[in-house]
């Protein structure tokens, strides 16, 4: 190998997981930490920021301490620490923005702000060693969905987003609707697999004027009008009915623009990235469509889709290849917006 | 022996570096900047202008809480991860304790007062004439029932800390003892104070005083919101309502109705 080794930390709490991991040359990755406070989320239906910004506290130096020794690394061997500044919970972010400036000021370590949703998208780098821009890539998470194009390593077009509620969201309120609880997005993934898909009707969100653009509040609407009319009329509800016919309408949406994209742009990659992208639905229909096209379809495992910091890591090293570098005076910005600083 | 005190608890960010019985350096500011923009440039600039080499800090104080929710984990995380690199423990102070401790001396009770928001102050009462001695600890009540148990001391009483201004008019109708109000150099939190504070607990406890960075943990002094509609939930059988959000949703609702 002609390039020399870099090895960075990636450290990640801009929502309720507190990860962090060590990455060798942006796509080695020699840990993967993640500790999840889904079980008392789960309690409260959702996420709860003070609880997870207080949690985070309490995790940050095990986590931190259990990916550097599983990777045999020390802090002296780390070229930079790549940290997520947003976006995401804004109390949350300040954990590991704090605890990472104050490693670095101490342990005398660059230091990397990364963007979550970059994160994401690096994932797809992990997962295949081959992948190099460009490509189009669908990020769809519990906060976000982004369809991009990733032009170069930390290069991005926005082509289209949601206008309203993210589609991991639109998952959790129905599931919660329909009595599967928190988080939405497995627990409608499994109880589709029961039901008929073509069962209800359900719209496709459109927005107008901007063919690239989500919407799926219109869609949730139309699920609890179903419930409460159904209800009314005394008729009984299949769960697993609704959850397939509510999942189909997402993901056809979601497809059906990113091939929309690819069509348009003749670009000949395509990925998938965020935590919903491990809903089993949006793989098998993303995968079908590509092969239709003859474009090559990339997904990461479930572990690099969910928040992680391998993919900070990853992020951060493209990065730190371009020179960047964060100050101490790093801030946690909530509503961070792709590709600015 | 040297301790880098540091402070987010409240307004003020700052950071001290304390050698025995001599305070090399101090740096406070209230500015318009979260603590989160502030704090670590203003430890690399104490650190730079004192040349310390970092290695030889012996220990981290912080003023542990009560305070502001994100600023207590603005100064821990930030002490965790310096204690993680440093491999070096922490001593938490209550935050109540160091106000009280800048009044150095005084013959009248100290009685710090911070805006906990929810009507209620931080606050305790405390002597400071030869040595803190604590009279009623840290704690988290309306103003004016601080106010009633300071009148059964019947003490002149010096107040300080960033919820004086705030209770003001309460002070004025409800106290019936004499009391003054601290000047700027000593109504805020002190991260000098917090160090000095922490070297005497040192001495005095040997490393009992000291918590490993992994665990240490912020004193909120309070539940936070939520857990609270948890254990009402518990009590009251409605754990499903609470994960279906609809407590959560109609307390808040009752909140915003209440404030």
């Amino acid at each position: 190998m002609t390039e020399k080794t870099c090895t960075i930390l990636g450290i990640e709490s801009s929502c309720d997981e507190t990860a962090a991991a060590v990455v060798v040359n942006g796509r080695d990755v020699r840990s993967n930490v993640i500790s999840s406070q889904i079980d008392i989320h789960t309690l409260y239906g959702g996420v709860v920021p003070e609880i997870a910004s207080r949690k985070h506290t309490e995790r940050i130096n095990q986590v931190v301490g259990q990916a550097l020794r599983e990777a045999g690394t020390s802090l002296q061997d780390l070229d930079a620490v790549a940290v997520t500044y947003g976006p995401g919970l804004v109390g949350a972010l300040l954990v590991g923005v704090s605890f990472a400036k104050a490693l670095c000021f101490a342990g005398n370590i660059p230091l990397i702000g990364v963007h979550h949703i970059e994160g994401h998208i690096s994932a797809n780098f992990i997962a295949d060693k081959t992948l190099e821009p460009p490509f189009v890539c669908l990020v769809v998470s519990g906060g976000h969905t982004h369809l991009v194009v990733v032009r170069d390593y930390g290069e991005y077009e926005i082509l289209g987003r949601t206008q309203d509620d993210a589609a991991g969201e639109a998952f959790d309120k129905v599931a919660r609707a329909i009595g599967l609880g928190y988080p939405g997005g497995p627990k409608i993934d499994k109880a589709a697999r029961e039901g008929n898909p073509d069962a209800i009707s359900f719209p496709r969100g459109k927005v107008t004027g901007s063919e690239y653009d989500f919407s799926f509040s219109g869609l949730k609407s139309a699920v609890l009008n179903y419930l409460n009319t159904e209800k009314m009329q005394g008729h009984e509800i299949s769960v697993p009915d609704v959850a397939a016919s509510f999942q189909k309408s997402v993901v056809e949406v979601l497809v059906g623009h990113a091939m929309e994209a690819l069509d348009q742009l003749g670009m000949k990659k395509f990925a998938l990235a965020g935590g919903v992208a491990s809903n089993s639905a949006l793989r098998a229909k993303a995968r079908e469509e590509c092969e239709k096209r003859g474009v090559s379809f990339y997904c990461p495992p479930p572990i690099l889709c969910t928040d992680n910091a391998a993919m900070i890591g990853c992020a951060g090293y493209y990065e730190f290849r371009k020179g960047v570098r964060s100050d101490f005076s790093l801030n946690a910005v909530p509503n961070l917006e792709l590709g600015k600083r | 022996m040297k301790i880098f005190a540091i402070e987010a608890s409240g307004p003020v960010a700052g950071c001290a570096v304390l050698e025995d019985d001599k305070l090399l350096g101090e740096y406070r500011i209230q500015n318009r900047l979260t603590h989160s923009q502030t704090l670590v440039p203003i430890m690399e600039e104490l650190t730079k202008r004192l040349d310390l080499d970092l290695a030889s800090v012996d220990a981290i104080a912080l003023t542990e809480g009560p305070g502001s929710f994100t600023g207590l984990r603005i100064g821990a995380a930030t002490a965790k991860g310096m204690g993680f690199a440093l491999k070096k423990p922490i001593i938490g102070i209550p935050t109540t304790d160091a106000l009280a401790a800048a009044a150095f001396g005084t013959d009248a009770l100290v009685c710090p007062l911070m805006d906990a928001r929810r009507g209620q102050v931080y606050t305790g009462i405390y002597e400071e004439k030869d040595h803190p001695v604590t009279l009623r600890p840290c704690c988290a009540v309306p103003a004016g029932e601080i106010l009633e148990d300071l009148n059964a001391r019947g003490r002149e009483v010096l107040f300080l800390g960033d919820g004086v201004p705030a209770a003001m008019e309460l002070i004025q109708s409800k106290l019936q003892v004499s009391y003054r109000i601290a000047p700027a150099f000593m109504n805020r939190q002190s991260p000098a104070v917090t160090a000095t504070l922490a070297m005497a607990r040192w001495r005095e406890l040997g490393d009992k005083a000291l918590i490993n960075a992994d665990d240490f943990r912020p004193e909120y002094l309070r539940k936070s919101q939520a857990e609270r509609q948890l254990e009402e939930a518990r009590a009251e059988h409605a754990m499903d309502a609470l994960a279906a959000g609809r407590l959560l949703k109609d307390r808040k609702a009752q909140d915003h109705a209440g404030t």
